[in-house]
């Protein structure tokens, strides 16, 4: 059954979701990893010290989380695919580093193996108690994009996803994984390469002198170089003009981080990504991500099996967030559920959309386990009556 | 005055490696980096560099905008990192030379941690720490540099912390090349940059630098020339002296030279033999059997 | 910079002519110099000194004043923080 394909193990396979995580990374042609041990995500660095040798890849553990996440900035613009894994210790430690990414439009992807927190919390439970942080997290006005896998199958194929977004939109990624999806085995089938369809870098044609490296297109995203070839080009965290060059201004600020936020929020139809079931003609939608979804289907079936009317929206591109369709949704439902292991983060976000259109009904959990199905059940059920 | 007219019809060989539409500087008047960039563009026509394949990484700070202003693939990354995005920069692209120039707070404050790693694993980077005793960029605040005793707009008292001695650190924790100067030296500074540039591995050039609006005006030591002509006179040449006994101490003799300059496998080397005949060889089960194989050959 | 360059030029260019032995000549592009002095303090052989006029900035600038002892040793070319003044061999052959 297993076979070889360009570095990727090709066929089905028992595999966590750390280890299909570092698999995607390989198929996505991923060929930089700097990491830092840290429970639960350290099985992707451990897999991939192990697998880019052969595959020809780098993998370098640094000496802290900080270093990891800008050692992969230095490596992108040495030409190669990079990504760095962590989980909420070290991911608040890189939260400097997503904004220089944000800034210097750096394609790149941070997997956050979520564990209960703040601070050490619980190193070996699962948690999601990191979303408003992948998208707030650093300082300033930006944009991120992140995914919420729900299986090791998915930790496979959306990384993959995750690097072709990072390389579209040249936006740092996240890939917010969770302790119990990391360490969760199950089949997961890696496709022959020529069925992945992979995005590659935007490299300019254009020569020195008439390359900028943030001139950018209708689509709001320039085009990328990288050192040696000739561009001399400046990359700096500062407010900089299309060459690239410090300006210190309000009108600079203004064009630059306008296009950064809106790079993305253009484009949310095109990054949206997520599954419905059943959604038409509900009474009550539950709106999930992550290993909750899972949980939530469970709850679910047994409230539909009592008659009532539920739909099942699972995210899985949670940032950008889906506004208009939530907008709109919310109008011709009773409620919303949304159930998420932290004591209400994307609930938030659905409210605000909501408008007030119909009851959100947050089912929250403060991690160390994921949801009894009965909690949601019963928010479906009191929230359907 | 019988002045001679003096035009500029030659370029400043300075110039073809600034970005000239960048210039003048930010930096004070008679601040020492710029004095710095003289000699590294002089170092790099000396140097066994390609130009095209030249890469300068900064930090945050006043030596920290060097990168803004070299015409090279440049690099101004946030405050502390530059070493650790200049490895991967060189891991990911090993055809490229990759400098780290920076300043003290930055490469041995806030990036300390990095810089000793860097050093431990003999990183394939040269590293150019110019070092004006203080955090200049924010207002002179003190700094691991600032030597005991000596005031600063954080230490008002003068400071009671013991400063790092960076040759020393450097060389203990596996640098293959460790030299000191200050700005006074620049024909040694440039030797040193070219030299510091051939090695294979972690270089380090401290160059100690006045910073007369902050560090002199604070402590009275006058302008910035009044600083140089100290240096002049107070600086030690002691050729592979031991770097334990190189010490900075406040308007003491500074010991400068050549400290280290040894080989060691970088990291790209000692990376190269371990795991140089498996990569591409995407099938492990052949890494396996070639493992095997050599194993039963040792045997 | 061109600017800089023909201010510099049409405010100096007085045909003094070098002096012929001089084995070296200094550029000084005074509008760009802070006028921190190394140059002239550490010139080897004395060839400059400090004018008791100002640039534009509002800094003295180093004018030359013994063209003839100037060898072309750069060395003030290495000092100047701000890149303005440099110094260059003769060519030995006219």
């Amino acid at each position: 059954m297993a076979g070889y394909d360009s570095g990727s193990i090709v066929g089905a396979h028992y595999l966590d979701g750390d280890h299909a995580a570092s698999e995607g990374a390989i198929a996505a042609g991923c060929n930089f990893v700097a990491g830092y041990p840290i429970t639960p995500s350290t099985e992707v660095v451990e897999r991939l010290a192990w697998r880019f040798p052969i595959t020809g890849g780098t993998f370098i553990q640094m000496e802290d989380e900080i270093a990891s996440s800008i050692a992969i900035q230095g490596a992108v613009w040495g030409g190669a695919k990079a990504m760095t894994v962590s989980s909420g210790p070290g991911i608040s430690l890189m939260m400097e580093h997503i904004g220089l990414a944000a800034m210097t439009e750096v394609p790149c992807v941070f997997v956050n193996v979520q564990r209960g927190g703040p601070s050490t919390g619980l190193p070996t439970l699962p948690a999601q108690a990191d979303m408003m942080q992948a998208r707030w997290g650093s300082h300033g006005d930006y944009e991120v994009i992140a995914l919420a896998p729900s299986s090791p199958q998915e930790c496979f194929d959306l990384l993959i996803h995750a690097f072709n977004l990072s390389e579209q939109y040249r936006v740092p990624v996240l890939f917010m994984m969770d302790e119990s999806i990391g360490h969760m085995t199950e089949r997961v089938v890696i496709p022959p390469s020529k069925q992945i369809k992979l995005v590659p870098r935007r490299f300019t044609k254009l020569g020195p002198g008439e390359y900028l490296p943030y001139r950018a297109g209708d689509d709001l995203v320039p085009e990328m170089t990288q050192a040696g070839v000739g561009h001399k080009v400046h990359i700096t965290g500062l407010t900089h003009d299309e060459q690239g060059y410090p300006v210190m201004n309000a009108d600079c600020q203004h064009q630059l981080v306008t296009r950064l936020v809106d790079k993305i929020r253009n484009n949310v139809d095109k990054i949206a990504f997520y599954h419905e079931d059943e959604i038409e003609g509900a009474d009550v939608v539950v709106v999930t991500y992550g290993i909750t979804s899972r949980v939530s289907m469970r709850a679910i079936r047994a409230a539909r099996q009592e008659g009532l009317k539920v739909g099942h929206l699972r995210l899985v591109v949670v940032w950008p967030f889906i506004e208009e369709y939530i907008r709109s949704l919310a109008g011709k439902v009773k409620a919303l559920v949304v159930p998420e292991i932290n004591l209400g983060q994307m609930v938030l976000e659905v409210e605000r959309c909501a408008r007030g259109q119909c009851e959100v009904v947050l089912v929250s959990h403060a991690g160390g386990t994921v949801h009894n199905p009965q909690v949601i059940y019963d928010a479906i059920m009191e929230a359907g009556r | 005055m019988t002045d001679v007219a003096e035009t500029c019809v030659q370029e400043n060989p300075v110039e073809r490696y600034l970005r000239m539409d960048r210039i003048p500087h930010i930096w004070c008047p008679g601040c020492g980096i710029g004095t710095t960039v003289n000699c590294f563009a002089r170092a790099i026509e000396q140097a066994d560099v390609d130009l095209e394949k030249l890469a300068i990484v900064s930090g945050i700070g006043c030596t920290g905008r060097v990168a803004g202003y070299l015409n090279f693939d440049s690099f101004h990354t946030t405050h502390g990192r530059a070493i650790p995005f200049a490895t991967g920069l060189k891991l990911a692209n090993p055809d490229l030379k990759v400098v780290v120039y920076s300043g003290d707070g930055d490469l041995v404050a806030i990036g300390g941690n990095h810089f000793i790693h860097a050093a431990r694993r003999n990183a394939d980077l040269t590293v150019i720490c110019v070092n004006n005793f203080n955090y200049a960029m924010t207002g002179g605040q003190a700094a691991p540099t600032t030597p005991l005793d000596a005031m600063g707009t954080t230490a008002p008292y003068g400071v009671c912390e013991r400063p790092f001695n960076l040759p020393f650190l450097a060389k203990s924790c596996g640098a293959v090349y460790v030299a000191r100067w200050t700005t006074y030296h620049v024909r040694q500074i440039t030797k040193a940059m070219v030299e510091a540039m051939n090695k294979d591995g972690f270089s380090f050039v401290e160059i100690i630098s006045p910073c007369p609006t902050l560090y002199e005006r604070r402590n009275r030591l006058g302008s910035g020339l009044d600083r140089m002509k100290w240096f002049k006179e107070n600086s030690v040449i002691k050729n592979g002296s031991d770097t334990r006994n190189i010490d900075i101490a406040y308007q003491q003799p500074i010991i400068c030279g050549k400290f280290v300059d040894i080989d060691r496998p970088s990291l790209l080397e000692v990376t190269e033999a371990k795991i140089g005949d498996i990569r591409g060889k995407q099938r492990w089960a052949d890494v396996s059997r070639r493992q095997k194989k050599s194993i039963e050959q040792t045997e | 910079m061109a600017k800089e360059s023909a201010t510099s030029v049409s405010s100096e260019e007085k045909s003094a002519g070098a002096p012929k032995k001089a084995r070296g000549q200094v550029y000084i592009l005074q509008e760009r110099c802070k006028g921190c002095g190394y140059c002239v303090e550490f010139c080897p052989l004395g060839v400059l000194v400090m004018s008791s006029r100002f640039n534009a900035k509002g800094y003295h600038y180093p004018e030359v004043a013994h063209a003839e002892k100037c060898s072309g040793c750069d060395l003030c070319g290495m000092y100047c923080p701000d890149f303005s003044i440099h110094g260059a061999r003769r060519p030995t052959k006219e």
